[in-house]
């Protein structure tokens, strides 16, 4: 007995240490270094113990933009991209002729480069001295007043980074959910005839908690990816977020240690523990409900 | 209710090869299912007979023909207007819904003026789970239950509504033999309380002779003989439904009709009246041999199965389709005769054994149980016997 679990951590060693190198000594570091006040990077050598690193972050009205961007951007993106993801998904399901087509398609842009993403954007939104770009385009033809989405106001980035975001994500969850509809047993879907269900009943009672499951991972994957944006909104707005106003949290904790005003690996490192704490909540807030609602 | 079928055809498109043929999966259907009864739809696999039961349900739409209940043309009446519960053969018990909620499923989909109150709807559910003995698994999950709860819980759900027919495909299949034949008593009890005319659908010609009130013998979507289950065996129509009823299976031999009297190879087996010469199988059942010293039938022994009150004898002849055949005779009848008894002491394997040592055993032919079919059409012929 002994000698078996002598062998069996003999086996994990490899990956203990790996785990252990590269995922727990790093993890407790940023801890330390969160709580390290006056850290001095250049001589290793802190002033004492304190919360004021946290509260530094919490004052920084860099963060609290980040904040509120990384928020907005979770709560648009989230439940609008898992919504259209799902209806897709039945409108490829629905379909007979040119389905494999339609899928490949839809799942395109998730073998794209993020940046290559980004770059068309770009294009199509941004306004520059010589021209307004596609969509200011469409919107003079319908006669509206031409916005610079990049360049313009608050709302107008926020929007693109959201349908930037959605689009980006929507390929992964189209993928999971069409395969999450075509195990659904189609025996069900007769039972549900025969009782005389409506189509709207079969939907709601049959199709969407046998899907649920996967719903409920899209959804947790989807809240977790949306607070660790970041290279989205560099492939938007360039890298000096803070003075785009477009900055994430992970934005926020990238400069604090390597931007222009960097340096700080304490202040990034609260930031950091920050985030963990969000994406910690969240995520229980979502097993609790998903308890309730989630079926297996 | 009864119902009627008149030229009742499915066909579906072939979707292999360019140029293959439709597969016409039920054939012209003409028959009447009287009201009240337990009809069982046999046939092997891949015959049509799941088919036949979609259409009845309205699952499939007939490619041509009509479906009547009573007088009521309900071809074109859409599945859940049409009053029918039906049992699949995984139950499809919605597995995220308890016991009571898949029970009151089918209630919860009326709409307007057949919307009921919801304590009628429990009720309703429990009446129907007294029916077929659930009542105490109301709060359980299907997955909960044994594969007989889960059968009684899909007939539930199928008569809570007051369907006028049911339909069960296949409904025991997915059960072990000992529940099953546990359940089909079960069915059996349920529709004489119900008296709602079933359908239900099996490949086991056991299942279907024990329980049913008639018999529809299918084969690759053609009906071959619908009759009441000892009608069916006692009487075949054909080859088919001769070897496709009856365990052990009927022992079919290559023959011929000269001269007023049937000849299993060259053995002159039953004297008979009224059949031209002509080239038929000759089929017997395992019970229609009687060993007989003098008996027509030359066969040679090649083991015995003794199981106490019967013995099946296995013989060989060279006409006969098939490995073996087997006779099943009563002990002490199989013991008078001399081969048998010399036998019996010497073999050791008694279905392997080679034995160069021929031993001839001789059979006689019971007339009831001795049918003769046309060799081409493989039709049943009548005759008399003299």
């Amino acid at each position: 007995m002994k000698k078996n679990s002598f062998k069996a951590w003999l086996y994990l060693l490899p990956a203990l240490i790996f785990l252990g190198v590269f995922m727990l000594y790093p993890l407790i570091d940023v801890l330390i270094y969160s709580v390290e006040e006056g850290y001095n990077s250049a001589s290793q050598t802190s002033f004492g113990i304190g919360s004021y690193n946290f509260s530094y972050v919490l004052h920084d009205p860099y963060f609290m933009q980040a904040l509120q961007n990384t928020f907005l951007l979770v709560i648009i993106t989230v439940p609008l991209s898992t919504g259209l993801a799902l209806l897709i998904s039945l409108g490829l399901t629905s379909i007979k002729k040119l389905r494999n087509l339609f899928q490949t398609i839809y799942f395109l842009p998730y073998v794209t480069n993020t940046l290559a993403v980004g770059l068309v954007f770009m294009i199509l939104f941004k306004k520059t001295a010589y021209s307004d770009g596609l969509v200011n385009a469409l919107i003079s033809i319908f006669g509206g007043q031409s916005v610079d989405f990049i360049d313009g106001p608050y709302w107008a980035k926020m929007f693109v980074l959201c349908l930037y975001t959605i689009w980006i994500v929507l390929p992964f969850k189209i993928l999971i959910l069409t395969s999450a509809l075509a195990s659904v047993n189609e025996m069900y879907y007769k039972a549900a005839r025969v009782d005389g269900t409506s189509k709207f009943r079969t939907f709601t009672r049959i199709t969407l908690p046998m899907i649920s499951p996967m719903i409920f991972y899209l959804v947790i994957t989807g809240f977790i990816g949306a607070f660790k944006a970041y290279s989205d909104s560099v492939a938007l707005f360039g890298t000096d977020l803070n003075a785009a106003g477009m900055n994430t949290i992970v934005g926020y904790i990238y400069d604090m240690l390597y931007g222009d005003s960097g340096g700080y690996p304490s202040y990034a490192s609260a930031a950091a523990i920050i985030l963990f704490v969000i994406v910690l909540t969240i995520t229980v807030i979502n097993l609790m409900i998903s308890r309730k609602n989630v079926h297996y | 209710m009864k119902i009627r079928l008149e030229n009742l055809t499915k066909k579906f498109q072939n979707r292999g090869k360019k140029g293959g043929a439709d597969v016409v999966a039920v054939d012209n259907f003409n028959f009447e299912i009287p009201d009240g009864k337990l009809i069982g739809l046999l046939g092997p696999s891949g015959c049509g007979k799941s088919t036949a039961l979609n259409l009845i349900s309205g699952l499939e739409t007939p490619t041509s023909g009509r479906i009547f209940f009573d007088d009521e043309d309900v071809t074109d009446v859409a599945v859940e207007n049409r009053g029918v519960g039906l049992v699949f053969q995984n139950y499809a018990l919605y597995p995220h819904l308890t016991v009571l909620k898949n029970i009151m499923f089918p209630l919860e989909n009326l709409k307007g003026a057949k919307k009921l109150p919801r304590e009628r709807m429990i009720d309703k559910a429990y009446e129907a789970a007294r029916l077929v003995q659930i009542e105490e698994l109301m709060d359980r999950k299907p997955s909960e239950l044994s594969g007989g709860q889960q059968q009684r819980v899909a007939i539930a759900r199928a008569l809570v509504k007051r369907p006028r027919v049911l339909l069960l495909d296949e409904p025991l299949s997915n059960l072990d033999a000992r529940l099953r034949l546990q359940t089909r008593e079960e069915i059996r009890r349920i529709q004489r309380e119900t008296g709602i005319t079933t359908i239900f659908v099996t490949h086991d010609q056991e299942e279907a002779m024990s329980i049913s009130d008639l018999i529809v013998v299918m084969k690759s979507g053609k009906i071959q003989q619908i009759d009441k289950p000892q009608n069916v065996y006692d009487d075949p129509k054909n080859l088919f439904v001769a070897k496709f009823l009856g365990t052990p299976a009927i022992n079919v031999f290559v023959g011929s009709v000269k001269h007023g009297r049937i000849f299993i190879g060259d053995d002159a087996v039953m004297q008979i009246k009224g059949v031209e010469n002509t080239a038929i199988y000759a089929g017997i059942r395992p019970e229609g041999f009687i060993p007989d010293d003098n008996g027509g039938l030359k066969c040679l022994l090649k083991g015995v199965e003794v199981m106490g009150r019967d013995t099946s004898i296995l013989s060989s002849h060279y006409a006969q389709e098939g490995e073996l055949i087997r006779s099943i005779v009563e002990s002490e009848e199989a013991f008078s005769i001399t081969a048998l008894d010399d036998m019996i002491d010497k073999i050791i394997d008694p279905v392997h054994s080679r034995s160069d040592k021929l031993n001839e055993v001789r059979f006689s032919v019971k007339p009831k149980k001795l049918f003769i079919f046309d060799r081409e059409t493989e039709e049943r012929i009548y005759y008399k016997t003299v």
